[in-house]
């Protein structure tokens, strides 16, 4: 099954090379999309029947059929978030698409029109995209898993020059050299992990990776988290290696910002967790939380810093990804119950943000502007949408009741029981900075006087648009109500994965 | 044996300080080209008697790609794009080369730091960490696409050799999978590279600054 989880849309990925008609090449990544659903949750189902999860864990893992690729839960709940993204997505991108085509790009701020990239390209890259981000998951050897992320990486960046004009073209250089760059690192990361466990002879399996930590030479294995670190984190858009990330999340349509934001940043902090994982087997897990959470603090006060002056709203998300990221990394890095706050962030960050960038799709449709300042009274012409991004704006910020918000929480209430009262106050006031200067972002652009631009006509809110956004923010909002025995077991099982508390 | 592969070494560190020297773009891409084939050797000289036949199969393939095909497509992606002769570095020749010689001797020294195994084959440590450094001063001193992707190559090369001073032994599929990501990368920044040229009228990479958080009030005007 989970080579069927593979194979599949990386058949219907070639063959959307391949078929001309639109309409057909549409449903298949429709349908593609829903037919990995299915067997994602069928996969990650009969994991744990009857919900005994974390008695799975505990237990000692079967050995698996394959050494190339098995599921644990943390590969679980990371399939997930790609598989039920991409369902959004794909619902989305057949909207947009159609849209596109009767409509080509015209760029107000620019003042020029653009050609869009063939449509065959785009859905295949994106159907690619799903095969990789699927193997990714599944991984259970490091070389592998840097082959694969390296590879999410190359097809998407077709993805982010779809509108094809300067700036995009400018966003899609700087993501392609910063992001292979980095990666190459994280390949030196991969040989020092490689040579830490030549002695005991491990080699790069996780399995034995996990089990035999304590032998690894404790040198090289800190050299390997470091430069895995440095090159995973580059894609994953830590500060102060975010430096792509604006550029290309605001540049690309608003479907690939959103799986780029929810699912590719994934696949880099699925690389940095799986090493620390080793690190904390390895009795590291002081060495490896310290830089985490130094790193993920520095993103957030990154992102405040610059969501303030913030003059792009699609760029303000952009940063918005950038303090999550970070908040993720801190959860990650205090480790014990915290873990599991930051992979409830992981989920929740992933929907809700997926939800806003489906939302700011809309808002250029609606206003062929990305200037915060150009955008007055939404409500007025996107009445629907207005709410959508008024929801995402509570949400994206951590007001209960939601996924965020419970994620958020946790990680603070271990900060503080872990008496790291500096970093619990600097936490808190960054995210009030950040609350502060996003709010008046949405607030300016949702109310206030529109003045209607001459010639326009009424905005159409198309339905297949707005549901993907509005299912995903629910959602989260029942996330942040109730948590399913389920989905507490997936969480607390893949916690466990990385070494957190049960 | 080890007479042979510290010769390639000491060849690579060459090749080094003459791509922080040559201002010809074909020049820079064959020299390159040609510290990737020497670099490909090095596997068949490890351990004693005739290597095993997936050793010779992929140095084989590694020397093909990038000896011939990664050549190909950047002359191809230079003639296509009219890029000029030259690289047009950001600072001066004699300060690259400075530069590379001060990179050189850091590594000499952080190589013999670091708690490796021993290789036998003297040098290949600060070889393989020099070329990283020459190829980070190729992508943020010269100011074209082309050269970046070549400084790419270059990081590649270096990683090549480390991997092969620390004798980490990957699967087959491991490797060849690293050996079509960067296939597939440089291919994807040649086609890029063609755009760019064509958007641009040209492949400097100065021009790549439109998207900022501090000037977004002027772009496209």
């Amino acid at each position: 099954m989970t080579t069927a989880l593979m194979l599949l849309p990386l058949a219907a990925g070639l063959a959307a090379f391949l078929i001309r008609s639109d309409a057909a090449r549409r449903s298949l990544l429709l349908w593609t999309a829903r037919g990995h659903f299915l067997l994602a949750v069928l996969v990650i189902g009969a994991y744990f029947p009857g919900g005994s999860l974390i008695a799975a864990v505990v237990s000692p893992v079967p050995e698996p059929s394959s050494p190339w690729f098995a599921y644990d839960p943390l590969g679980l709940l990371f399939l997930g978030i790609a598989s039920l993204l991409f369902l959004g997505a794909a619902q989305y991108a057949v909207t947009y698409l159609a849209a596109e085509k009767r409509d080509p790009g015209e760029d107000a701020d620019g003042g020029f029109i653009f050609n869009n990239a063939p449509e065959a390209v785009f859905t295949g890259c994106l159907l690619l995209f799903l095969s990789a981000m699927t193997a990714v998951t599944a991984s259970r050897h490091m070389g592998l898993l840097w082959a694969l992320i390296e590879a999410t990486t190359l097809l998407s960046a077709p993805l982010i020059y779809f509108h094809r004009h300067k700036r995009s073209l400018e966003a899609t250089w700087k993501y392609l050299l910063i992001c292979s760059v980095g990666i190459a690192l994280a390949l030196m990361g991969n040989l020092f992990l490689g040579a830490a466990g030549l002695k005991s002879g491990v080699g790069l399996d996780l399995a034995p990776l996990l089990s035999g930590a304590g032998a690894l030479d404790k040198p090289l294995l800190k050299a390997a988290f470091l430069f895995l670190f440095v090159g995973y984190g580059t894609k994953m858009g830590l500060s102060p290696f975010h430096t792509w990330l604006p550029d290309a999340y605001s540049e690309s349509p608003a479907v690939v910002s959103a799986l780029l934001s929810g699912v590719l940043s994934t696949a880099a902090l699925l690389g940095i967790l799986r090493v620390n994982a080793v690190c904390a087997s390895a009795g590291l897990a002081d060495f490896t939380g310290g830089l985490l959470v130094l790193f993920g603090l520095l993103s957030v006060i990154t992102a405040a810093l610059f969501m303030l002056g913030q003059r792009d709203y699609k760029r303000m998300l952009a940063y918005s990804s950038i303090e999550h990221m970070g908040i993720i990394a801190m959860g990650a890095g205090l480790g014990g119950g915290a873990v599991f706050g930051a992979l409830l962030a992981a989920l929740s960050h992933s929907l809700v943000k997926a939800g806003l960038f489906f939302t700011s799709g809309l808002i250029l449709a609606a206003e062929k502007t990305r200037r915060i300042s150009d955008v007055k009274g939404l409500w007025r012409r996107a009445p629907r949408t207005a709410v959508l991004w008024l929801a995402g704006f509570f949400l994206i910020t951590g007001t209960p009741p939601s996924g965020v918000f419970l994620g958020k929480l946790i990680i603070l209430r271990e900060a503080l029981a872990l008496k790291q009262y500096w970093l619990a106050g600097a936490f808190l006031l960054f995210l009030g900075l950040l609350f502060g200067g996003m709010a008046r972002v949405f607030i300016s652009m949702t109310f206030g006087e529109r003045v209607p631009k001459p010639g326009e006509r009424p905005f159409e809110e198309r339905a297949g648009l707005l549901a993907p956004a509005a299912a995903f923010l629910v959602l989260v909002v029942l996330a942040g109500l109730y948590l399913p025995a389920w989905l507490q077991s997936l969480l607390a099982g893949a916690a466990a994965n990385i070494g957190g508390k049960l | 044996m080890h007479t042979l592969a510290e010769l390639i070494i000491v060849f690579v560190i060459l090749l080094n300080l003459a791509l922080s020297v040559t201002g010809g773009l074909a020049a820079c891409i064959r020299l390159v080209a040609v510290q990737g084939v020497v670099a490909g050797i090095l596997p068949l000289l490890a351990g004693d008697g005739a290597p095993h036949a997936r050793t010779v199969i992929f140095a084989a393939a590694i020397m093909l790609l990038k000896g011939a095909v990664f050549p190909w497509l950047l002359l191809r992606a230079r003639d296509r794009s009219g890029a000029g002769k030259d690289v047009e570095p950001l600072i001066s020749y004699p300060a690259s080369v400075m530069l590379c010689l001060g990179a050189f001797i850091a590594s000499s020294w952080l190589g013999s730091r670091l708690p490796l195994p021993d290789t036998g084959v003297a040098w290949i440590v600060p070889a393989s960490l020099a070329t990283i450094f020459t190829g980070f001063l190729l992508i943020t001193t010269r100011s074209k696409a082309i050269t970046q992707v070549l400084g790419y190559l270059v990081i590649e090369n270096g990683i090549y050799i480390f991997g092969l001073a620390l004798f980490v032994e990957q699967p087959l599929m491991v490797e060849l999978a690293i050996l079509l990501d960067v296939f597939v990368a440089v291919f994807v920044m040649g086609i890029a590279i063609f755009h760019i040229s064509r958007e641009f009228d040209h492949i400097d990479t100065a021009e790549l600054s439109e998207l900022s958080d501090w000037r977004r009030g002027e772009y496209g005007k």
